[in-house]
């Protein structure tokens, strides 16, 4: 076929150059206004999902009035087929810390947090040292700003973050009201930067190399470089530096057995592309101009033709009916009632068009649950059963 | 004056004021956005979603609840969108609620079932949940049941539980699928720091959490010929009543629900508010003397401030909470369990029937009143002083039943020997009520002068913040109390639980210091009781409070001590107050309790 199929690897994250005192103490001379236009111009968009433009985040922190402020680095790395963030908090800590410290001096904060994930209680002792070390450098060079973690629990939710908030503050993980964002009354009441791991290594990069380096990566719209975590049935699964906008029919050339169906892309909450659309499918944020654009947190998961979709719905399904805070109605009841309803198609308790029944429910699902968990279930389930539609029937 | 801004509602152009949230403005313009979620009473939670509306220019639909009025903010309350969305909602959740309507004890008064009816549901395509999860229901308490099968998972209890009561008896656990209101452990209700003040019960949307009835053994005590029954009503029922049978808030139904009493068959319709008449006469008497005690005999083991013991809910509360303050409390019984006592001995008496005979019943605006009746030390008569208790809507019950026709009941007056009430006893029912009562009557044994407010009406104990403070200089006591001269009585007045804790914790801290306090374990007081008519908010609250308040002004007499009936009970039957009589009878003592 075509001999287009090259993915521009890039290696920014996990190039340790061991330079990051060198970095904090030059970028912390600069000013915030400028700090946060560097970052505006770079386009970097929020790394766990969503893509929420990090400047402008920093920037609307910043221009909140409070004499506290806090900067949570959201490291509940809990999306299935998701695992760079683990990676970078043990190879290279003190490049999320130094951003931390920089998005402390451009809001105005003196305390930051990393949230962390539950299950990576066992990378506390090392991440503890790392923040040791961090922390005396700031007080050598006089600046005020120190770290905490904070261990999760275990709740997928509490990756969202206002139920990360509300998981610190010592309450349960519930999503809140949206507005007021973190922003303006997060963690405390007070302005809150929430920022993805990955997110604040970019930042790292930015702050090191300019905005224009960071630019140059990547396609209109989504810029820079993103980890992927791969993984399925790949002869190569791991995590991956790659540039934004690739075309997903090249990372499946790459990282394909030779026999795959198709790929989920951005875990459970995220969409699924079987082959006759990777051709065009981008991975991207919204906005190019043709094609399907996939937002992604990074987790890329490869099935091939021994896979039943009807089994991999199911098992996401079971994930969110387990894994929904149980909150608002859409989604606790939704959930169950999605997972339910498969099973009962397949069984032949419901017809065929009670599907529909059920991706009419997922439309409203997106609608109207509180966040985002809710809203993003009716992307696995609608892009599998219109294009699995059989295997979930017979 | 806020500023206003400009939005638009389903197409008009509104002007509102600034901070408003969505559900607020409609409501100004006259659109009801369905809720179930949502309680004037509580925080927003934003769970339900039933509220959903559609904005121009928002992807998704914002919970109209929980979502601020921005300037040139546009609307839309009843697309289609809105209504296929919301249509679903509920669909939802009757997948997940036991919807055995017919058998469901708020058949006829439940927010989930107006709104199946208002959207037409006519069929269930989602797989019900109900039949495929194991629900047991906790009837265990003395007042309340609960039934998760009915659960709609709105956490309006939740909220109630820790927001207005502060006891968090009532608290969510596990997530998704398994998400559900429990208590501490998952225990029986009866097993933890539930005060059983039913406020959870009177913000239910549902019928999970009902108080439990006792409708059916007081029909089968009425039929019985060899049974004489006799029925109190505590003074906040005759303004709530009347909501319950189709009357506006704050209707003062006294006269008519006398009448509806005896034509329901009970034998004798007496007063709550003579018994708290008769609490003011024990307690004013037991205040008095412990400052004696205080103030001239130095006798440092006397415990002041001194609490009121009315309510039940507070009683239960302190007793969990705080059980190194027990000695506080009055000794005194509440009025109904004082009433219970007396009915079963000088009623018996005096009419000549044997006390096996009488059958007790009282109406209450109060589910803790149920437990309260049920305390093992609520025998003094020789048998179980109070038998059955009803709440506020369980009354409207039986009055349905039997077919009244409430509107065309003539008035009638309370039986005699213990259906008298001063306008004192009637305010018991509002919040700061006691504690004027007490004041009318305190003052005017020390200074021999009626209490120096206008019309006797003590207005900085009167009104709805949640803890107030009064002080009252005594000024030339009568001989007797001379060395109550130039003291000043520091009272408090605390109502729903939360900030009967602040005050408390005031007290523990040493921050405060009062002589008298008075509790009630409701917002608003009795008036407010979890027993009352669904739906209770503070408007309405405000209503019934001015409701009981023009009781009082309507009343000859105004101060319990001049109640010709207590009167006659002492000259007849205990001879003084805190005498033998009244010790055995109408003091009680406290039981310390765990947290959990």
């Amino acid at each position: 076929m075509s001999n287009s199929h090259q993915l521009k690897r890039v290696d920014f994250i996990f190039r340790n150059e061991n330079d990051w005192k060198k970095v904090l103490s030059s970028t912390l001379k600069r000013k915030p206004a400028e700090l946060i236009n560097e970052l505006i111009s770079s386009e970097l968009k929020g790394r766990g999902g969503a893509g929420f433009p990090t400047g402008l985040k920093w920037k609307l922190t910043s221009e909140e009035k409070s004499e506290e402020k806090y900067i949570i680095c959201n490291a509940d790395e809990g999306e299935p087929g998701t695992f760079k963030d683990r990676e970078i908090l043990s190879k290279v800590p003190c490049k999320v810390l130094t951003a931390m410290a920089v998005c402390g001096h451009v809001i105005g904060a003196k305390k930051g947090f990393i949230y962390l994930r539950g299950e990576y209680k066992y990378l506390e002792p090392e991440l503890k040292k790392a923040i040791d070390e961090f922390e005396y450098y700031c007080k050598e060079i006089d600046f005020d700003f120190s770290i905490s973690i904070f261990m999760g629990s275990g709740a997928y939710i509490c990756g969202e973050e206002t139920a990360l908030l509300e998981s610190m503050e010592g309450r349960r993980g519930e999503p809140r009201n949206k507005p007021p964002f973190p922003s303006q009354h997060g963690y405390l009441g007070k302005p809150t930067v929430v920022n993805n791991v990955e997110t604040l290594v970019h930042a790292f990069t930015i702050f090191k190399y300019g905005a224009k380096k960071f630019y140059d990566l990547g396609v209109q719209y989504s810029r820079g470089t993103k980890l992927f975590s791969v993984s399925g049935d790949t002869p190569k699964p791991g995590i991956y530096e790659l540039e934004l906008g690739m075309s997903l029919q090249d990372f499946v050339y790459e990282f394909g057995d030779g026999d795959t169906k198709a790929v989920q892309v951005g875990g459970a909450s995220g969409f699924l592309v079987p082959r006759k659309k990777f051709k065009d499918a981008a991975i991207g944020f919204k906005g190019k101009l043709t094609g399907i654009s996939l937002p992604t947190g990074g987790s890329m998961m490869l099935f091939n033709s021994s896979r039943s979709m009807f089994n991999v719905l199911d098992n996401y399904l079971e994930f969110f009916s387990e894994e929904s805070c149980g909150q608002c109605t859409p989604c606790r009841v939704g959930c169950q009632q999605l997972l339910l309803g498969i099973k009962a198609v397949k069984r032949g308790d419901k017809p065929a068009a009670y599907l529909d029944k059920l991706m009419r429910l997922t439309e409203t699902m997106q609608l109207t649950a509180k966040c985002g968990l809710g809203q993003s279930v009716a992307n696995s389930f609608s892009s599998i059963v219109e294009n699995f539609r059989e295997e979930m029937i017979y | 004056m806020t500023a206003k801004i400009n939005i638009s509602i389903n197409g008009f152009p509104v002007k509102i004021e600034k901070g408003k949230t969505i559900l607020e403005a409609a409501k100004e313009e006259g659109i009801t956005i369905p809720t179930l979620c949502y309680h004037k009473d509580l925080c927003v939670a934003g769970n339900c979603r039933v509220c959903v509306v559609e904005v121009a220019g928002q992807q998704r639909l914002s919970a109209a609840c929980a979502t601020p009025c921005d300037e040139g903010m546009e609307i839309l309350t009843n697309s289609l969108k809105v209504r296929n969305s919301r249509k679903h909602i509920i669909e939802l959740l009757l997948a997940e609620h036991n919807a055995d309507c017919t058998k469901c004890y708020r058949n006829g008064n439940c927010e989930l079932q107006e709104l199946a009816s208002e959207y037409k549901i006519m069929t269930q395509d989602f797989i019900e949940l109900v039949p495929l999860k194991t629900y047991s229901i906790d009837m265990y308490s003395p007042s309340i049941i609960k039934d998760d099968s009915k659960c709609i998972r709105c956490q309006r209890c939740v909220r109630t539980c820790a927001e207005l009561q502060g006891v968090n008896a009532l608290t969510v656990a596990h997530k998704g699928n398994e998400m559900k209101i429990t208590t501490f452990f998952e225990k029986h209700m009866r097993d933890v720091v539930c005060t059983n003040c039913g406020q959870c019960v009177n913000h239910c949307p549902t019928g999970a959490l009902v108080e439990k009835n006792y409708i059916e053994e007081v029909w089968e005590a009425i039929a019985n010929p060899n049974k004489h029954v006799v029925v109190q009503t505590a003074p906040a029922v005759r303004v709530g009543l009347g909501e319950e049978l189709g009357l506006e808030p704050g209707t003062r139904v006294t006269g008519k629900m006398v009448a509806a009493l005896k034509r329901l068959g009970f034998d004798s319709v007496l007063d709550t508010d003579f018994t708290a008449d008769l609490t003011i006469v024990e307690e004013g008497t037991e205040l008095l003397t412990r400052l004696k005690r205080a103030l001239v005999d130095k006798d440092e083991t006397v415990s002041l401030p001194m609490a009121t013991s009315c309510s039940p809910g507070w009683i239960k509360y302190i007793e969990h909470m705080f059980p190194e303050y027990l000695d506080n409390l009055s000794t005194c019984k509440s009025p109904q369990q004082m009433f219970g006592a007396l009915a079963k001995t000088y009623y018996a008496k005096a009419r000549n029937i044997e006390p096996d005979k009488i059958v007790s019943v009282s109406i209450m605006p109060c589910t803790a009143k149920k437990f309260e009746a049920f305390r093992p030390e609520m025998h003094d008569s020789g048998y179980r002083d109070v038998d059955y208790v009803l709440t506020t809507r369980e009354l409207a019950i039986l009055i349905k039943q039997a077919g009244l026709d409430f509107d065309k009941i003539e008035p009638v007056k309370y039986d005699r020997l213990m259906g008298d009430s001063t306008g004192a006893g009637v305010i018991f029912g509002a919040t700061g009520g006691v504690m004027e009562a007490a004041l009318r009557t305190a003052y005017e044994i020390v200074t021999g002068r009626e209490v120096p407010f206008k019309n006797l009406n003590i207005e900085p104990v009167r009104g709805m913040e949640g803890v107030r403070e009064a002080t009252i200089k005594i000024e030339n006591p009568v001989k007797e109390w001379a060395f109550l001269d130039g003291v000043e009585l520091k009272c408090a007045v605390a109502h729903g639980l939360v900030n009967a804790k602040k005050v408390m914790e005031a007290i523990k801290s040493g921050k405060a210091n009062y002589h008298f306090i008075e509790f009630m374990a409701c917002p608003g007081g009795c008036l407010g009781g979890g027993g009352q008519p669904i739906p209770t908010n503070a408007e309405i609250r405000q209503r019934r409070a001015e409701a009981i308040y023009a009781e009082d002004r309507d009343l000859p007499i105004r101060k319990s001590h001049e109640n010709p009936e207590v009167i006659k009970l002492y000259k007849d039957f205990l001879i003084e107050p805190l005498g033998a009589k009244s010790h055995h009878l109408l003091h009680t003592k406290y039981t310390k309790r765990n947290r959990y």
